[in-house]
């Protein structure tokens, strides 16, 4: 049975001694769709991930899985999820299969049906090959993969992964997604908490970005990109030393400030209407005689939506520029 | 608990214990260190203290053998919390805590891998003494039980490490840590010396160590003689303790990683 929403979470809060790693955090996950749970270290994505997953309690607020509520029927939210956590967590001391075999027995599988589905995931993610070797003789991509077959054997409704290509090669990650999405296409629900904004653009359908424990933004990738602004221009100077005088000539043609690394002599622009004034930047400096080597105008990533959410203080007036620019929706 | 519930609590322990046994299959220098242990502890006490100690009316060796083998399960103890905290650190342990799996299977899977590695000890020990001199004295039914006892204190002592493991989450300070009261307390108790020829306060003290009853239990179902009363005090204490350790750990294991 399909419970809609597959994870409900309300007014979460979490602190470990003095440190508030929850602050009241909300959001929904509609089942068979993907949520990205964004946000940088220590913003409290891997605690979310541990309540949702009934590791760890919730001091306050509450998360329904699979219908389930998180403490009251653990035991029920653990049949319904499939977890791997951040870190690859196979015996190394067991072969690939007899991994796979263990998880599969505490799952209550049955013999004939263990074997069954310890032979699919190994196909799955390749592992055939080396399934009589020992976890420990793996390189990092194949324990990763093992970790996630793991987490598959027991053919969860609800998939939670925490930052599950973290140190993939890039093949391996491109060969992960495209697993997420063809489990997803079959009715699966998954949560994965991620850095890389190119994986939460690439595999969710809602995006939450989370920063001190706080839901800072909520919606699809192409709302999130709107809320920080319309497109940029992105300028790179042939002279790192025009700089200054680049941003100079360009006071009159810009409605802000741009974003500058003087060091490299990179620009970005943002654009707070439609039209990219592009033409009036080139006029402007090639007035100044200022040689531009690289000119690309381009939509909003979700990088500097990551940066304008979470990074402004961080990264002091530049970054201050980009949320003047493109901030308040 | 239901009927199917308790027998799915069966297979996952099984399946635990499998694990585990696994571990000593693949890792054979973690027994083969314990058995080479085990001998050189026979051997060395035998010889260094044999001529040293007196003990009337007893050969030095059955009386110093339950000592000994207390001793030697002892140190095996600390591999069981090592072994938790490795999962801790690994993620094995979330894991595991994730799934519809019976709870206390792990740790009751962990400490039975260990009880099976505490009797081959216990038994290369006994044929060890035996190459040298020891015998039981009390029968068959006796001598069972003398090799069950020990067996019962490295489970018991396994319980005590599982909990500093958890407690501690890292490998190298569990195995120190959960050795800490073992060496004191074994040489505060009868297991070397007769109380009797300790001064007055630690002969106080010997009489109350937990140790102490153990070990004359051990002593009395090899030697002969009245086995009852030392036999019930040493399952007294072995069940208070291991009861007080297992809900200390299950209740850890609950909080684990919070």
């Amino acid at each position: 049975m399909i419970v809609d929403p597959a994870i409900e979470a309300e007014g979460l809060h979490k602190h470990f001694g003095a440190v508030h790693a929850l602050d009241d955090v909300s959001f929904t996950v509609r089942a068979g769709t993907v949520l990205g749970l964004l946000g940088p270290n220590g913003s409290g994505k891997t605690t979310t991930v541990r309540i949702l997953t009934t590791l760890i309690r919730p001091d306050a607020g509450w998360a329904r899985v699979a219908g389930c509520d998180v403490v009251g029927q653990a035991a029920r939210v653990r049949s319904a999820v499939g977890f791997a956590g951040q870190q690859a967590a196979v015996d190394p001391l067991l072969t690939g299969r007899e991994n796979l075999d263990l998880i599969a027995t505490l799952h209550h599988l049955g013999r004939r049906e263990t074997r069954r589905r310890v032979y699919e995931q190994l196909e799955r993610f390749e592992l055939a090959a080396a399934a009589g070797r020992r976890a420990g003789t793996y390189s990092g991509g194949m324990r990763r993969r093992l970790d996630l077959a793991a987490s598959l054997i027991g053919q969860p409704q609800i998939l939670v992964l925490d930052e599950p290509t973290a140190g993939l090669d890039p093949a391996s990650r491109q060969a992960l997604w495209a697993t997420i999405r063809s489990l997803v296409d079959h009715g699966t629900t998954a949560l994965l908490t991620t850095q890389y904004l190119e994986e939460a653009d690439q595999l969710a359908d809602d995006i939450v970005v989370i920063d001190h424990g706080r839901v800072v933004a909520h919606g699809t990738p192409d709302q999130l990109k709107a809320q920080v602004g319309g497109h940029r221009i992105e300028l790179q100077l042939a002279d790192p030393a025009d700089t200054s005088i680049a941003v100079w000539a360009l006071e009159d043609v810009v409605s802000s400030p741009p974003l500058v690394d003087a060091r490299t002599g990179r620009l970005v622009i943002p654009i707070s209407g439609s039209a990219a004034p592009t033409a009036a930047v080139i006029r402007s400096l090639d007035a100044a005689s200022i040689d531009v080597t690289d000119l690309v105008v381009r939509r909003p990533t979700l990088d500097d939506v990551f940066l304008t959410l979470t990074g402004a203080a961080a990264i002091t007036d530049q970054a201050d520029a980009l949320t003047i620019a493109g901030g308040a929706p | 608990m239901t009927g199917v519930a308790l027998t799915a609590g069966l297979r996952d322990t099984v399946a635990m214990t499998r694990r585990n046994l696994y571990h000593y299959l693949r890792v054979p220098a973690l027994v083969a260190v314990a058995v080479t242990q085990a001998v050189l502890f026979v051997v060395m006490f035998t010889y260094v203290f044999g001529g040293a100690i007196d003990t009337p009316g007893v050969d030095y060796i059955d009386y110093l053998m339950p000592g000994i083998v207390v001793l030697a399960v002892a140190f095996g103890s600390p591999n069981t919390g090592v072994g938790l905290a490795e999962d801790l650190t690994s993620g094995m342990l979330d894991r595991f805590r994730s799934l519809p799996m019976a709870r206390p299977a792990l740790l009751v899977g962990r400490t039975l891998a260990d009880a099976v590695r505490n009797l081959l000890v216990v038994l290369v020990m006994v044929a060890v003494g035996y190459l040298i001199g020891f015998r039981f004295h009390a029968g068959p039914v006796a001598a069972l039980a003398a090799i069950a006892l020990p067996v019962a204190v490295g489970y018991v002592l396994s319980w005590f490490a599982a909990l500093i493991g958890l407690i501690t989450g890292d490998a190298e300070t569990a195995g120190t840590a959960s050795l800490l009261p073992i060496i004191p307390l074994a040489f505060t108790s009868s297991a070397f010396v007769p109380v009797d020829t300790m001064p007055g306060p630690l002969q106080a003290w010997a009489d109350i160590n937990p140790i102490t009853h153990i070990v004359d239990a051990i002593r009395a179902l090899i030697i002969g003689g009245p086995t009852a009363t030392a036999v019930l005090q040493a399952i007294a204490w072995l069940t208070a303790l291991v009861t007080l350790f297992i809900s200390m750990a299950l209740w850890r294991y609950q909080r684990a990683t919070q």
